[in-house]
């Protein structure tokens, strides 16, 4: 059977310590405010400039890359279904600028960054990468939600690009992909898993016909 | 004759469970998987997971916060009526999808590719997809949606005839390990797998493969079923489990169909029905009866028929 994992229960506005005791592979489970931030708002906030709607990191030092599946009723109410993060690699590009104005110290998504976007931007704002597990543990995040406590720019950036600020309690699972020295729990993984695909590539055959920007290097990640 | 009103209850119906409950074949294969799973970050993964559906469930939520794009598999006995035809037919599951996505709630997934325009409803330009079958006899209509989730996972490629078996293995095993590193395909999956036809049409049977067939079924062409189970046991071979940690469960089980192709050509298309596999099915009567299942029962002999004519004689 499995060994155990180590869990810990931490804030969305962590200390120094706290932030540093953090493990690559660590179970996390958070409490305290997130809100939801992805390609709609970074671009509003980075590249059109304008300002953030709520005090940052003050409010909140933990980003979700997040659409939530939710509505909100005519009378400003909402109800909020399940949570699941979306893929990050993708929004390389603003990051470094997003952690430099937001303040963020927690990145929370699906699938991690690249370990240059750890090196150049997380180690030096101190900031940590956590990821969703599964990807498919909605109804499990949910749970953990307590309230939906704002919601901005959703006339704006519709409702899966609005920055929904949540309030949130044993928020989880998440895993700590990567720490406060740009450690990368995906990259060990894959140098581990590497030797073993090779083997399974045994008698196969390239296909007849290249494509452009082909590559056989089974450990190229082609985020 | 099958009223509007019944359609779209069992519509909307049906766009609730498929978002919520985990359909029963994929949730014994998960747990086979997380039984023979031992890597600690792996079992971790699926335990999550398991646990993620009793969530869902006991609290009536989507299982996934993606809630997928929804799409709509209609198939007609050839005795049913739909009072206002088709077009009212289409406007029916337009309408549910529209309302469910408020109700359960789901994610509005759903937006123009261009100008990003949003509905917060799930309907748009093409969208949700309307797929149609026919089935000889029979005064039904099944309805199944599907909730396919992922960005990830999917591909196409031209092979050719002297790329064999080998070159099919190896284009299996490439967007396996492209899309299950970092688990951006959310397996273990159940992998589907189009073979012939044209690109369109490999692109169809990949995804119907995937999601139209339940774990445990298998082609009624024994070699095909064979390469099934070994495409299987391949995938589990990688190394990689969920989330492209270290791990053996990356396909909960492979399903392949094929079409008649081109005499030059062998085009294969993959496709990753993710742990949020979402399907439900619905048999609608002619005399109101209305049958749920997870079952979509699309792959029929007629389905498949290889002859000029229909009976065979
Ligand atoms: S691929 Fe499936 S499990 Fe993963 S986030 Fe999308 S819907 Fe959820």
């Amino acid at each position: 059977m499995a060994t155990e994992l180590k869990k810990i229960r931490l804030s969305t506005s962590p200390t120094d310590e706290a932030l540093a005791a953090l493990q690559i592979g660590d179970i996390v489970y958070l409490d305290g405010v997130v809100y939801t931030a992805r390609e709609g708002v970074y671009k509003r906030v980075i590249e059109d400039g304008v300002d953030l709607p709520l005090d940052l990191p003050m409010a909140s030092a933990a980003n979700f890359h997040c659409s939530p599946a939710a509505t909100q009723h005519d009378d400003g109410s909402f109800i909020l279904g399940a949570v699941t993060a979306t893929a990050s690699f993708r929004f390389s590009k603003w990051i470094g600028a997003w952690l430099a104005a937001s303040g963020a110290k927690l990145i929370i998504g699906k699938g991690g960054m690249n370990p240059e976007d750890y090196r150049d931007h997380f180690v030096p704002h101190g900031a940590i990468y956590l990821t969703t597990v599964g990807y498919g543990t909605g109804a499990l995040l949910g749970r953990g939600v307590k309230a939906v406590c704002e919601l901005h720019w959703r006339r704006e950036l519709g409702l899966a690009q609005a920055m929904w600020v949540i309030e949130v309690k044993n928020f989880g699972p998440f895993i700590v992909e990567s720490d406060r020295h740009g450690n990368s729990l995906f990259e060990r993984e894959n140098a581990k898993i590497a030797a073993n695909i090779e083997a399974a590539y045994n008698g196969t055959k390239p296909a007849v016909l290249k494509r452009f920007g082909e590559t056989d290097d089974r450990q190229d990640e082609l985020i | 004759m099958i009223t509007i009103e019944r359609l779209q209850a069992t519509a909307e119906e049906l766009m609730r469970r498929a978002a919520i409950e985990i359909p029963e074949d994929y949730l014994t294969g998960l747990k086979t998987a997380a039984a023979a799973e031992d890597s600690d970050l792996s079992s971790f993964v699926l335990e999550a997971m398991l646990e993620n559906y009793d969530a869902a469930k006991e609290d009536g939520r989507a299982m996934c916060g993606d809630t997928g794009c929804p799409r709509w598999y209609v198939k007609m006995g050839n005795e049913a009526r739909v009072d206002g035809g088709p077009v009212a037919l289409e406007a029916a599951l337009r309408r549910a999808t529209a309302k469910a996505t408020s109700t359960v709630p789901l994610r509005p997934n759903r937006v123009h590719p261009l100008w990003r325009t949003d509905y917060d409803n799930n309907v748009g330009i093409g969208a949700p997809e309307i797929e149609y079958g026919f089935e000889p006899g029979g005064d039904w209509i099944d309805l199944t949606t599907v909730h396919k989730g992922g960005l990830f996972g999917t591909d196409y490629r031209m092979l050719f005839p002297s790329d064999g078996i080998q070159g099919i293995k190896r284009f299996f095993l490439d967007s396996l390990v492209a899309f299950g590193k970092r688990g951006l395909a959310c397996q273990p999956a159940i992998i589907g797998i189009g073979l012939g036809g044209s690109k369109d049409a490999c692109m169809v049977l990949g995804k119907r493969a995937a999601c139209l067939r339940v774990v445990g079924d298998r082609n009624p062409d024994p070699k095909i079923a064979e390469l099934e189970d070994e495409m299987k046991v391949l995938g589990n071979s990688i190394g990689m489990g969920a989330m492209g940690f270290v791990g053996k469960s990356m396909v909960i089980d492979c399903n392949i169909e094929i079409g008649f192709c081109h005499t030059g050509g062998m085009q294969m298309s993959v496709h990753a029905f993710c742990l949020s596999s979402r399907r439900a099915v619905a048999r609608i009567y002619g005399d109101g009866r209305v049958e749920y299942r997870t079952n979509p029962e699309w792959f029929t002999d007629y389905q498949r028929r290889e002859t000029v004519e229909w009976p065979q004689s």
